[in-house]
Formats: structure tokens, C-alpha cells, sequence
């Protein structure tokens, strides 16, 4: 089904997606891959505040490459969300129920996600100038230090991404090639 | 007679390849897209292959990288032996090259200088850079980008001869299988068997740089080629793994003669975005 949403991504609308969906997203995201995700973890269990806001937050596993002159952000397609996997449950934990990513996610965070009604999005990988093109605003909100790792919040319209597992724990991964092959028969 | 050969001419080669090999996908990639596209009948693998397409197009007309991850630099070197480099070390040649590419070409720098502890390089470097001498008196210098969603998910396994060809075909499987959604299918698959650990790893690394509408001289290797492509694309992962028929655009093997006692096999994944450009000076 394809569906056109605008975040917060509330528990009440992350309950609406199915796997499998094809969804158009608008709205702030943040971007963050392994050392941003640490050092959130870290921030977290020293009981400090995020840079951000985390309730109703997606987050997406990107470094971009540099923004050439005139552009918003250079290209900015989805890394490996398995290499999140150690953070997600912790992130989810305090609201930031949204993930963009591509790959496969451990039983851990599909257990995380069915308890905070968190919702895994693919971006197609590989796909970086394409999906530069829905980002709207970027802005450069903590860790510049980490360079393409910083944290980053963007504006996106109509970015074009598929429910990879909802938040009842249906994985696209499973039942796509499922039922692929069961075509085939 | 020597030919004399700057350093600097191939710094300047080295630059100009790395961007150009983030920014244009190889003809040979292109037209193996185009051609599953127009084979998948899967609805969603359809919608992926389009967005695939598009995004190298944009990449090629902007003139910006078709990917993120702009990989760490690969650089081969085939050395002429009647070349003399003057003016220069090779290997800070290249690395300057790899430097000023990555920089003026807004690439992502992806290299950290110690794989334990850490630490942006900030610029890219060093390549990784693999010279072989060759006869001639000209220098080819291929450049390939390789991302590390695909490489992380490569495997290499030193078998018993007596496992035999049924053993790299179930490994050749194996390894997709696992591989999965995470190195962002529809992959290039390179296969090397034989040679040492180390020269086997290389040669599925080499069998990634070689055109793939070429199949592999000896006819025994072109057939297994065909029938390990076929085989990969029953698996049923598709366009990045939501189910289809187009898994991998292609597989090319390269074989070295190797030990009484060892079958060495080596499986580098590769990405649809498998960017390698060549320039001889």
C-alpha cells in the first residue's frame, strides 16, 4: 500500500504502517550512524539530555558526503542499520521510535520495537544522489567533530521508503522473498 | 631505453579517476540494470530497479556521487617495466592523487588510521594500492571505490580439494544467502579460487574490476559463471532483499593455479553501484 505521511511519528501512527508499504515521508528526521549513536548511549546512561528531542523522533543511518556549493546536503543514502543494532532498543527506549536504514536488524530491536511501537524504514541503499533530492534543510546540530558522522537535522518531503518490519515485528525481509519464491512455484 | 614517467602525471590520474569512477556507473553496470529491470516481473523489485536507475543518472548528469559511501580508494597499478617514475615516491603519488580526488570532488572521506582505535585520516588515504609489474612501458591505473556494506558481508574459505565444485558452488551460495539485504542487492559478485589466502582474496577483488559482459576465457569457468548467476537469482532476495528475481546483476571468477593440498575460495560482495574507471598513461 503506499501512503504519504508526515511525522511525529506518534505510537498512534507508527501502528497504522505494515511491513511491506511503500511510504512517503515528510517531516524532521535526524541523522546518526555508530560513533553518534554511542556517544547518545553514553549521554543516556550518564542521565544527561540528548542534543535533541527524542520523543516521536525517527532517526536515519546516513553520512552524507560533503555538500558541493549550492547544494543542501551532498549524497545521502542509508548505511548498514545492523551496525545500530547495540543502540536501538536504548534509543527506542526514550521515544525515538523512527529508523531509516537498510539491512537486517537483530531479534533484540524487533523485540524493542514491538514494545515502543518503533517502526524500520528502508531507504534504498545505494541511492544517494536520488534521495538528496527529498532533503529539504539540513542543520548541523551536535558532534561536528564526528565529520560525516555528526548529527544532523533534516527536513525531508515525500522521501520515498518502504516499511521494512512494523511494529507488530513483520519483517518485508521474510515475507517478500516468501512470497517471491512462492510465486515462482 | 627507459620511459621516464612524473609522479605527478599520476597523481593527477589517480584524481581525476577516483572522481570520475564516484560519479559515472560503467557501461557494462548500466546496461546489466536496464536489462533486469526489464526482466523482473516482481512489482516492488520493479519500483526499486526505477529508483536505481534514476539516482545514476542524476549522479551522472550533476555530476555528483552516485553514492554516500565513496568508498576506500582501490588503486592497481600494472607497471610497465620499461617505466621509470621520476619526481616523486609512487606510493605518496597516489595517496596525493586519492587526497586531492576525494577533496575537490566533495567525497565522503571514509578511512580511519587504526582499525582498533580509530580516527578519521580526514582525507581518504592511504589507497589501497596494489602494483604488478608487467612487461611494456606504460602505466594502467584502474581506480575502484569499494564500499563496505558489500565488504563486510564477503567471506573467504580455504577448503579441502576433495570438497570440489560442489563445495565452492554451496560457499558461493552460502555467502549471498547471508549477505542478504545488507550489501544493498542487486549485487556484483566476485569469485576467486586458488592461488594462496591472501592472492585469492585479490583475485575476487580483481574478478570485481573486470567488465562483466566478459565471461572467463576458459569455458569451464564462463559456464559456472552462468549457471552461479542463475542459481543466485532463484534465491528469491531481490532489489535490496524485498523479494524478486534480480539479485545479482552478475558473478566473474578468476582462478590461479594452486597447492596439492588446498582449494582456497574467496567471495568479495559488491554493490549495485560497482564503480571502477581505467586510464593508461
Amino acid at each position: 500500500m503506499e501512503k504519504h505521511i508526515t511525522l511525529p511519528l506518534t505510537e498512534e501512527l507508527a501502528d497504522t504502517l505494515h511491513a511491506g508499504d511503500t511510504v512517503y515521508l515528510t517531516g524532521t528526521i535526524y541523522t546518526s550512524r555508530d560513533a553518534g549513536h554511542k556517544r547518545m548511549c553514553d549521554t543516556l546512561a550518564k542521565g544527561e539530555a540528548l542534543p535533541f528531542d527524542p520523543m516521536d523522533a525517527t532517526i536515519y543511518y546516513v553520512g552524507p558526503t560533503p555538500a558541493k556549493p549550492g547544494q543542501v546536503i551532498g549524497s545521502a543514502g542509508p548505511t548498514t542499520s545492523g551496525r545500530m543494532d547495540a543502540y536501538a532498543p536504548t534509543m527506542m527506549s526514550v521515544g525515538a521510535r523512527g529508523m531509516i536504514g537498510k539491512g537486517a536488524r537483530l531479534p533484540e530491536v524487533v523485540e524493542a520495537m514491538k514494545k515502543y511501537h518503533g517502526v524500520y524504514f528502508g531507504a534504498i541503499g545505494g541511492a544517494g544522489a536520488l534521495l538528496a533530492k527529498c532533503i529539504k534543510k539540513c542543520e548541523l546540530i551536535a558532534y561536528e567533530d564526528l565529520g560525516a558522522e555528526a548529527l544532523r537535522k533534516l527536513y525531508v518531503e515525500e522521501m520515498p521508503l518502504v516499511v521494512i518490519i512494523d511494529s507488530r515485528g513483520n519483517n518485508l525481509y521474510d515475507e517478500g522473498k516468501a512470497a517471491y519464491l512462492a510465486s515462482q512455484k | 631505453m627507459m620511459r621516464e614517467i612524473q609522479a605527478q602525471q599520476i597523481t593527477d590520474v589517480v584524481e581525476r579517476l577516483c572522481i570520475e569512477a564516484n560519479e559515472q556507473l560503467p557501461g557494462d553496470i548500466k546496461n546489466a540494470i536496464r536489462r533486469c529491470r526489464a526482466c523482473e516481473d516482481w512489482e516492488i523489485a520493479q519500483g526499486v530497479l526505477d529508483k536505481i536507475i534514476t539516482n545514476f543518472e542524476i549522479a551522472e548528469e550533476e555530476r555528483v556521487p552516485i553514492c554516500q559511501d565513496t568508498g576506500m580508494a582501490c588503486v592497481f597499478l600494472e607497471i610497465g617495466q620499461d617505466v621509470h617514475i621520476v619526481g616523486g615516491d609512487l606510493r605518496e603519488a597516489v595517496d596525493e592523487g586519492v587526497r586531492r580526488g576525494y577533496d575537490k570532488g566533495y567525497l565522503r572521506k571514509s578511512v580511519v588510521a587504526d582499525p582498533v582505535r580509530r580516527g578519521n585520516t580526514g582525507d581518504n588515504t592511504p589507497a589501497m594500492l596494489y602494483t604488478e609489474i608487467v612487461p611494456g612501458e606504460q602505466i594502467k591505473v584502474t581506480v575502484g571505490p569499494k564500499g563496505f556494506g558489500s565488504e563486510n558481508m564477503s567471506a573467504i574459505r580455504m577448503f579441502k580439494p576433495s570438497a570440489g565444485i560442489e563445495g565452492i558452488k554451496d560457499f558461493i551460495l552460502e555467502t549471498v544467502e547471508t549477505a542478504g539485504p545488507n550489501p544493498c542487492p542487486p549485487m556484483v559478485v566476485g569469485v576467486g579460487i586458488g592461488g594462496t589466502f591472501d592472492k585469492c582474496a585479490l583475485l575476487a577483488k580483481k574478478a570485481l574490476m573486470r567488465n562483466t559482459e566478459e565471461r572467463n576465457p576458459d569455458p569451464y569457468y564462463a559456464a559456472l559463471e552462468e549457471e552461479m548467476l542463475e542459481k543466485i537469482n532463484k534465491l528469491g532476495i531481490g532489489p535490496q532483499g524485498f523479494g524478486g528475481k534480480t539479485t545479482a546483476l552478475a558473478l566473474n571468477i578468476e582462478t590461479l593455479p594452486t597447492h596439492i593440498a588446498g582449494m582456497p575460495c574467496a567471495v568479495n560482495i559488491n554493490c549495485h553501484v560497482t564503480r571502477h574507471k581505467t586510464e593508461v598513461i
